[in-house]
């Protein structure tokens, strides 16, 4: 390597400590999320997340006081042996293990020169007896987080071993019936199917429609037409929502797929037209042309000429509109309620309401994310083109 | 009109067109511009729509007649009884809130959109980096509450188990409740918007920033002017008009701005805006003339951009 290029790498290196610190602001926060999401219930509230590789809890504690004596493993002194589990079920609490290490032993101090552990030390130690025993065997991950949120259980312990000792709410099953349990993320994450794909569909058709007016046919009116769609495009949502939820109430939409579904439609049009109208009056003119000399109506052109080329719009415009209806939570609130759950008022409800814990939090977010995830990172190419194209969508 | 119009051939009847229009026209006027005009009537009658908003004017107090509502959603967070307390009170409000997102979120939106665009382009992870800054766009502001709120956490206790709290405590400093302490919370929120949003004003602006002339910043770099200069000097200027479409694009996003306050607080200690304030008048105290007045207040802070949008449309169809 000669000097310029060691030059070059040089100067290089703070826009790669810039980039790489902002990438770390922007991946950890998620991170954080996934790793709880796949912890167990009581590691998640006695230590962060990025402890997760280390010694399981009290370990650093157990080796502070105990090792010195008893061994890492427990072992060393046969009349005492930690991995025992007969011996080691007689400390169950702090208490008890606190009042053991008052006692002398043959006439000194059990812990020697070492002072007495706190009464959180004494709790953490005991917590580390039991794993070193084998009484408690507690993996570092789990699965039972995701299971509890999907199923929407609410009780202590959780599903599978409710299942399994019988306790079971009244309205839990215990067979696959459950995965559809209103309060549950399975049942949500089907109502927010049955939301996003028709909400997704039809503004597109119309839009395509509509495009394909604005874009080459002739009417009057059709630039007024077009400049109020620009201007309606940033109308804020919350302009809407009153009037609607009173049209609804009469007509008896609300709490409806079908009310929802009009609703993103209304909404979604706007920006699809703009988009499919300009895409659609960037083809050839020639095409068209022919077209019609061959004797194509326009219906014809329309399903076998315009739809096939207005493919890669169609593509932008469907993850948009997905994403959109997929992460809408305003809408959701208002006109399905908890009457037909989706995954974002599920997951707000479970915060404001009923206070669910971080365990089930976390999974129901990351399930949440999963599909809008793989759409965004198989299809981003269209999204970041039908975005560029001009998203002021709201 | 500018685009290229119809072939002769193609002009088949004058039904035609309203045909292909009529779905999208028939939705549009349903659900945009009929609730529009209805909610603006709604915003000058009382709790349930039934009578005028005047008659819910309390004697002895202002009133502002048949316009209380707009009395209520302008003044009603306020304590006007001195202008040292009504501008107090203000910053506090969710007006002042709402201001105080404009002012910050549009800032750190499109300056580390911008920087990360301009940094990104010199390196050969450009792609694999920029759809990390984008990924948070694909997530609902649901999501990224959840995401966010545990980031936040703080335990009373002695283990910190939200990341910042850690840090925090590992340095020797005190724990800090981000989404209950006044002025710190509206802070953390705006955080959680700019982490969701930069990528979007990064994209945005890499495809234009891609477009300026190489030829034009080496000559630059010939002349010997340092990469900070060709940036301000050169990238900036040309890139300007993207900046503005990004940085109004992002003001009407933060006056429509109403999952992330409602999930991560509820607008509580201190932290209401005013689309969260509107879901509350509406959908928590049931009072259709005040949720609307809010609502109407909303739009005209918007209307300007409405004006600007099909100005910048006019201009584009020109050029075409």
């Amino acid at each position: 390597m000669n000097k310029v290029r060691i030059n070059k790498i040089l100067n290089q290196i703070p826009t790669h400590v810039i980039l790489i610190a902002t990438i770390l602001i922007w991946v950890v926060p998620t991170l954080g999320l996934l790793i709880t999401s796949l912890r167990p219930v009581q590691a998640i509230n006695q230590s962060g997340w990025w402890t997760v590789s280390n010694t399981p809890l009290g370990g650093a504690t157990y080796s502070q006081f105990c090792a010195a004596c008893h061994g890492e493993n427990g072992k060393e002194l046969p009349a005492a042996d930690l991995s025992n589990p007969d011996l080691v079920t007689k400390f169950p609490r702090s208490i008890q293990l606190l009042a053991t290490l008052r006692k002398d032993i043959n006439g000194q101090p059990h812990l020697g020169t070492t002072p007495m552990p706190s009464a959180q030390e004494a709790a953490d130690i005991a917590v580390y007896l039991k794993q070193l025993a084998g009484i408690v065997t507690q993996s570092k991950f789990t699965l039972n987080n995701y299971i509890d949120a999907i199923v929407g259980y609410r009780g202590t312990n959780n599903y599978v071993g409710d299942c399994a000792a019988g306790t079971q709410a009244p309205d839990i099953h215990c067979n696959a019936s459950d995965i559809l349990n209103p309060r549950g993320m399975g049942r949500a994450f089907v109502n927010s199917l049955l939301v996003t794909i028709p909400a997704t569909f039809i503004p597109i058709l119309f839009a395509a429609f509509a495009g394909y007016a604005f874009a080459w046919l002739d009417f009057k009116g059709r630039f007024v037409l077009f400049a109020i769609l620009v201007g309606l495009q940033v109308v804020p949502l919350q302009m809407t929502l009153v009037p609607i939820s009173r049209i609804y109430a009469q007509l008896g939409l609300n709490g409806t797929f079908l009310g929802v579904w009009l609703f993103h439609t209304g909404f979604g049009m706007p920006y699809a037209i703009y988009l499919m109208r300009n895409f659609l009056g960037s083809l050839p003119r020639d095409l068209f042309e022919s077209a019609y000399l061959d004797g194509a109506s326009h219906w014809t052109a329309f399903w076998r000429l315009v739809i096939p080329l207005a493919m890669p719009a169609i593509a932008s415009l469907g993850i948009f509109q997905f994403l959109w209806v997929w992460n809408d939570l305003l809408v959701a609130l208002v006109f399905l309620g908890g009457t037909t759950p989706v995954m974002t008022y599920q997951i707000s409800n479970m915060v404001t309401s009923l206070g669910a814990g971080w365990h089930l939090l976390t999974a129901a977010a990351f399930l949440s994310m999963l599909l809008p995830m793989i759409v965004f990172f198989a299809l981003q190419r269209y999204f970041v083109r039908g975005m560029l194209a001009g998203a002021v969508k709201g | 009109m500018a685009t290229p119009s119809a072939p002769e051939i193609m002009k088949q009847g004058k039904l035609a067109p309203w045909i292909y229009l009529l779905p999208a026209l028939l939705i549009m006027t349903l659900f945009i511009v009929y609730p529009m005009i209805n909610t603006i009537a709604l915003s000058f009658k009382n709790k349930d729509g039934s009578a005028s908003a005047a008659t819910t004017c309390i004697d002895g107090k202002p009133c502002w007649g048949i316009f209380e509502n707009y009395h209520y959603a302008l003044t009603g967070e306020l304590d006007t009884s001195s202008f040292s307390t009504t501008w107090k009170t203000f910053w506090d409000s969710s007006y002042g809130n709402t201001i105080k997102w404009l002012f910050l979120m549009v800032l750190g939106t499109v300056s580390i959109g911008l920087g990360f665009a301009v940094l990104a382009d010199r390196v050969k992870y450009e792609p694999l980096a920029k759809a990390i800054i984008f990924m948070p766009m694909a997530v609902s502001f649901v999501g990224a509450g959840i995401i966010w709120k545990f980031v936040y956490n703080y335990g009373t206790q002695q283990v910190q188990i939200g990341i910042l709290n850690a840090i925090i405590t590992a340095f020797g400093g005190k724990p800090v409740s981000f989404l209950t302490t006044p002025q710190v919370n509206t802070v953390a929120l705006i955080v959680v918007g700019v982490w969701i949003w930069s990528g979007f004003c990064m994209t945005i602006l890499s495809a234009s920033l891609k477009s300026v002339p190489e030829e034009v910043i080496e000559a630059a770099r010939v002349d010997g002017g340092t990469e900070w200069t060709i940036f301000w000097k050169i990238m900036v200027p040309i890139i300007m008009p993207t900046i503005v479409v990004v940085v109004t694009t992002m003001v009407i996003n933060v006056l429509k701005l109403f999952d992330i306050v409602y999930v991560m607080t509820g607008g509580n200690f201190g932290t209401d805006v005013i689309a969260n304030r509107m879901y509350t008048e509406m959908y928590v105290n049931f009072n259709v003339g005040r949720g609307t007045a809010v609502a109407v207040v909303l739009v005209l802070a918007i209307i300007p951009f409405i004006y600007y949008n099909i100005k910048r449309f006019m201009m584009q169809e020109a050029i075409r």
